[in-house]
């Protein structure tokens, strides 16, 4: 073998921070249903700490052999509110609970599916679960809740819109911190393995791994050898190394499965910031030519990065799935936070991004008194870029009570910080409180 | 055959080599290919060695060349063959 691309790899994982950023095992809860809501907690429990309980020490022993980081190991579950179709809020916690305890046993970073799938209307486990998700989320550490609110199917559920407008506001009035373990989605995907959103979808099988790859450290070191080069030539140089990258996620991916005897699921190549230096969406972007990242400009450059990756990644797994793109959380990225912070990046022109990459408002704090018809009428916003654009998008939105416009707010870890951005001060409220449903848009009548 | 790459690079010094190889002989660890040179008086040094014999003890093996690297001043990656495969050859 060549040792300059020995030594390339080397690099990769030494200095641009090329990490499986996770390892998520997808785990069905179907088989756990009870009708008595404590039975249901235990049976989750030992499910969960079965078939999870080599996940932490397969993922590190992996790590060492292989000299590649996996950052972190995780557990999604069938969305709570399916298997809790018949419990009342106040017992939602006894799952809450399970799944937080389950996955303290087994030593993950996270477990995520305390979800509801609400795009087109609620039932009796949905609505309970919702109104759990203040308590749940405070009263565990590790448990992460999405609901998705719309599809291109389905169209907006503009009830639901409404009440995870004032249920994101409780939750910020219990905890400055709880609100990023939240997200509101439109096309939720079912094999995400990216928290907080991943949850395990009802048509995956009984037990799977699914992989999170992330580089954007050696796309953007990659890019440095390309400077002022046409921008064709910016997208071929992209495809290639989100390939290299989505290989070492398809190799240890299937090797993960392989050692813990489950089926493997999918791969998903996104670029995923953290808050080091080095780790940026952001300074990709300035790469390619902006001077920095909220500038005129950054929507062109991301959609071009977004559809590179994808490009790029598609031919090197076997299977590609989850969110597979650009993320662009604001408190995770040092370039995200450093544009917002001198006022080049705006909520606005967040939104207009999240229109050409693979998510959404994500890990942006806002005043706390912004009002609950403002953050829904956000989802709102979101929700329609996705189901017109046949793709998902999402919110999580953080308010930060007693915090104004500028301050800080640390969130820890690879949650990073973010300063609380200014939002449009005019009222949304009598649009919101309409309620009702948001038909699906024309082009998704394809039958 | 199952194969791993052992990277070395640090300062240049007499007994690099020796070290390393002394080190793989002790694991009965077969030296496949050897790649070294000097850059800007950085030793570097690529192996492709075969680790069949002692494949249960991978552990052990790059524990004990840690500890070496340490000890000579230089560092030593010790992985798996297969992820420089994947990521470099289609």
């Amino acid at each position: 073998m060549d040792t300059s691309q020995i030594k390339e790899t080397i690099n990769m994982v030494a200095e641009e921070h090329l990490d499986i950023r996770t390892i998520t095992m997808g785990i069905s809860l179907l088989d756990t249903i009870d009708s008595d809501p404590k039975m249901a907690a235990k049976k989750i429990y030992n499910k969960i700490t079965h078939y999870a309980k080599d996940l932490v020490q397969v993922a590190d022993q992996i790590e060492r052999e292989y000299g590649i980081p996996i950052t972190n190991k995780r557990i999604s579950v069938t969305p709570i509110a399916l298997i809790a179709g018949n419990t009342s809020a106040e017992d939602m916690l006894y799952y809450a609970h399970a799944l937080d305890d389950a996955a303290k046993a087994v030593g993950v970073d996270f477990i995520g599916g305390y979800s509801a799938l609400v795009q087109k209307g609620f039932n009796n486990g949905d609505l309970a679960l919702i109104h759990s998700i203040p308590k749940a989320l405070t009263e565990t550490d590790l448990v992460m809740s999405s609901i998705n609110i719309g599809s291109t199917k389905a169209g907006i559920n503009l009830d639901a819109i409404k009440l995870m407008g004032e249920t994101i506001t409780e939750v910020s009035t219990l905890s400055n911190t709880a609100t990023a373990k939240l997200v509101v989605f439109a096309n939720a995907v079912e094999d995400n393995p990216f928290m907080a959103g991943a949850f395990h979808g009802v048509s995956e099988p009984d037990v799977v791994i699914n992989v999170g790859v992330s580089g954007p450290g050696v796309v953007k070191r990659t890019l440095e050898k390309v400077k002022q080069q046409p921008i064709h030539i910016v997208s071929e140089t992209i495809k290639k190394t989100a390939f290299k990258i989505t290989r070492v996620g398809q190799m240890v991916g299937a090797l993960a499965a392989e050692r813990l005897g489950v089926e493997f699921g999918i791969v998903d190549l996104s670029l995923a910031p953290t808050p080091a230096r080095g780790d940026s969406v952001a300074e990709v972007l300035e790469e390619i030519g902006l001077e920095q990242v909220g500038t005129h400009g950054t929507t062109a450059a991301l959609m071009l990065l977004n559809d590179a990756v994808k490009k790029g990644g598609v031919m090197a797994s076997q299977r590609v799935g989850g969110l597979s793109g650009a993320f662009i959380p604001l408190s995770e990225d040092a370039g995200m936070i450093d544009a917002a912070q001198e006022g080049t990046l705006s909520l606005s022109k967040l939104e207009a991004m999240t229109s050409v990459c693979s998510v959404g408002l994500d890990m942006i704090a806002i005043p706390g008194d912004t009002p609950a018809t403002t953050i829904s009428a956000m989802i709102a916003d979101e929700a329609a870029i996705g189901v017109q654009n046949n793709k998902t998008t999402a919110v999580r939105i953080l308010p930060a009570v007693g915090k104004s416009v500028g301050e800080m707010v640390d969130y820890g870890g690879l949650l990073g910080t973010s300063p609380v951005m200014p939002v449009i001060n005019k009222s949304s409220a009598d649009f919101v409180n309409r309620g009702g449903h948001i038909p699906a848009p024309i082009h998704s009548f394809k039958n | 055959m199952n194969k791993a790459v052992v990277t070395v690079v640090g300062q240049d010094k007499p007994g690099i080599i020796a070290g390393v190889a002394a080190n793989l002989a002790q694991h009965q660890v077969n030296i496949l290919d050897v790649s070294q040179t000097i850059m800007d008086d950085i030793f570097t040094m690529s192996m492709l060695v075969n680790l069949t014999q002692l494949d249960k003890q991978f552990n052990l093996l790059q524990d004990d060349l840690n500890a070496l690297g340490e000890k000579l001043g230089v560092e030593i990656h010790t992985q798996r063959e297969e992820i420089f495969k994947a990521m470099q050859q289609v």
